[in-house]
């Protein structure tokens, strides 16, 4: 299955380390208010890492994969990509959203091959739409419109697409969290055997402290008020045959109830705002 | 006996009686004119166009009804327009019995069918002159303002500086009707025909540029985000994702500008022009001469209703991405 094509893009999708310093994020409000996103904030990742965000709502974490897209700029600080500073967005860095946001008016053919062609590179590269389908599973609806897939589908549809570019860093914004229970833990299993398959940096947004232990090499545990990143866990859990861990072993649940009290850390009575 | 019923339900050859309603009520609508004679004061009494055209009718009707006995496709759709086919003949029949069989109306205002149906042979050629010209003022005048209509309406909806200097003016100019720029037009343009494309392409231009705008301002921001991280440039993000998106609107635009294309025609034919269909009905409600008035409209409303279903499988051609999303 893996060709010589794909093995020769792992080597090349082995860069992507991403180093952030000291960066700050506000924004205003519509009343005029200020609101910090992110304060003197740092993080390095490494290539081929998996790395996942977690914490309430309002700790920055979509805000900081915003700034690693590009699509947002730091007030202060800078974050670079294999020493290259960002400055706006670019195909190495992929981006999949909670909604599929799949074009309406193409297929999911189409849509998979969107990112080559605005890159003009469709012609050379006609034949990995085709993996691609396969790899997530949608053989047989090149042909079907967006409205005609389920959701899960069209998930699988919009991470093909972000994939078809060979990113260097996968950036995933709570991409399963519109998904029903089963089909999440199959498509967590799917993004492990990508992720192995292309050696991508993969950058996860969660809300699920349990999907979080599952995937990732380390948390990156977030607070808001100030928005920062409160405490890094290494997952040392071993991975099993499908790449994830044991939900139910001792060290999963020792975690898990770790992570948890970190974000209820402060002592201060307060509603816990994230969805376990 | 039920299952019977079904059994014939699924057969291919299969008689649905709502085939035969327009076959009868044509049936009973040529008896009509044939047994009841005309009123003895009616004017052209002796005409005999609308039993020539009710016979054509029964004939293509039957041959309908023998063909959607057999062939399904046909069946569906015949029978779906049946009992509206039939309410029309109806329709025309109570027409005909109210004013040349009894002469219930005024037949100054209210002229037999066979008199309205006669202008059509005796003016013939003037018509089809008037069908071209009409045609032809009509198409230009969609095309310019089209065409001139998407350019601003891309502009506004896209850049910032030119909705600043151009979203103004369209606020200020567009809601004035056509019309009132006639004694400015007759000015300007060298030929009364210009003139009259102006006024057409003016409507046009105002419709399509406000829904061409506002359906590329109201194009999700995600689409746009997602397409720049897949490595599209600035022009492609409009390209591809800004007009594509903004397609349904464009259309609901030009549908608009269609219909007032029209208001804008009856109206751009009332000066210097010396064929058109609004010309003609205009030149002959002056006359008095109602049948050809009726005769005009009746053109007219056949016209608009092809332009508008050319415009409609074009759409639909064009968007069956989202089939079924707007209904007009």
């Amino acid at each position: 299955m893996v060709d010589t094509k794909s093995q020769a893009s792992c080597i090349h999708s082995h860069t992507g380390n991403i180093r952030a310093r000291d960066i700050s994020k506000e924004f205003i409000r519509p009343d005029g208010e200020k609101v910090i996103a992110l304060s003197n904030l740092d993080a390095d990742i490494k290539a081929g890492e998996f790395i996942c965000l977690i914490g309430p709502s309002g700790c920055g974490k979509s805000t900081l994969l915003r700034l690693i897209a590009g699509l947002n700029e730091p007030n202060s600080g800078d974050i670079k990509l294999d020493g290259q500073t960002i400055k706006g967005p670019g195909y190495e860095r992929g981006l999949v959203f909670q909604d599929p946001t799949l074009f309406p008016w193409l297929t999911v053919h189409d849509n998979i091959a969107y990112g080559l062609k605005v890159r003009h590179v469709y012609k050379h590269k006609k034949e990995e739409i085709h993996e691609f389908i396969q790899l997530v599973g949608l053989k047989g609806f090149e042909k079907s419109y967006p409205h005609q897939l389920s959701g899960g589908m069209a998930q699988r549809a919009s991470l093909a697409r972000a994939l078809v570019n060979h990113p260097k860093v996968l950036l995933l914004d709570e991409p399963l969290g519109a998904l029903d229970a089963f089909t999440r833990m199959n498509m967590q299993d799917e993004i492990l055997r990508i992720w192995k398959e292309r050696g991508t940096t993969m950058i996860m947004v969660t809300h699920d402290v349990d999907e979080a232990i599952y995937l990732s090499d380390r948390v990156f545990v977030m607070t808001p008020r100030p928005a920062r990143i409160e405490r890094i866990i290494d997952v040392n859990i071993g991975r099993n045959e499908s790449l994830g861990r044991q939900r139910d072993s001792g060290d999963f649940l020792q975690l898990r109830s770790k992570i948890l009290q970190i974000l209820d850390f402060t002592g201060k009575v307060q509603q816990p705002e994230f969805y376990l | 006996m039920a299952e019977r019923k079904e059994i014939l339900r699924d057969k291919k050859i299969r008689f649905d009686y709502r085939s035969a309603i327009p076959s009868l009520t044509l049936i009973v609508a040529l008896l009509t004119e044939i047994l009841i004679p005309n009123h003895m004061d009616a004017k052209y009494r002796t005409l005999t166009n609308f039993k020539s055209v009710l016979i054509t009718f029964t004939v293509v009707s039957l041959l309908l009804l023998l063909i959607s006995i057999f062939h399904e496709k046909t069946r569906n759709r015949y029978v779906r327009k049946g009992w509206f086919l039939g309410g029309t003949v109806v329709f025309i029949t109570m027409l005909n019995l109210v004013t040349v069989k009894l002469l219930l109306l005024p037949q100054i205002y209210f002229p037999s069918i066979n008199r309205i149906l006669n202008v059509y042979i005796e003016d013939k050629n003037l018509l089809l002159k008037c069908l071209i010209s009409s045609f032809t003022l009509l198409v230009e005048g969609l095309l310019f303002g089209t065409v001139i209509g998407i350019i601003t309406g891309i502009l506004v909806g896209w850049s910032k500086n030119w909705n600043y200097w151009i979203y103004p003016l369209i606020r200020i100019l567009g809601p004035i009707p056509s019309s009132t720029w006639i004694p400015l037009t007759l000015i300007i343009f060298p030929t009364s025909r210009g003139a009259a494309i102006f006024l057409i392409a003016f409507g046009v231009w105002f419709q399509i540029t406000i829904l061409t705008s506002s359906g590329i301002q109201s194009v999700k921001q995600s689409y746009f985000e997602v397409s720049s991280t897949l490595g599209a440039t600035n022009l492609q993000n409009l390209l591809f994702i800004a007009i594509p998106d903004a397609l349904p609107s464009m259309f609901l635009g030009l549908f608009n500008a269609t219909c007032s294309s029209f208001v804008a025609l009856m109206a751009a034919e009332m000066f210097g022009v010396k064929a058109g269909i609004g010309w003609y009905i205009n030149w002959q409600k002056e006359m008095i001469a109602y049948s050809n008035v009726y005769a005009g409209l009746i053109l007219i409303a056949g016209f608009c209703y092809l332009f508008i279903t050319v415009q409609f499988k074009v759409r639909d051609k064009l968007l069956s991405w989202q089939k079924g999303v707007i209904k007009w």
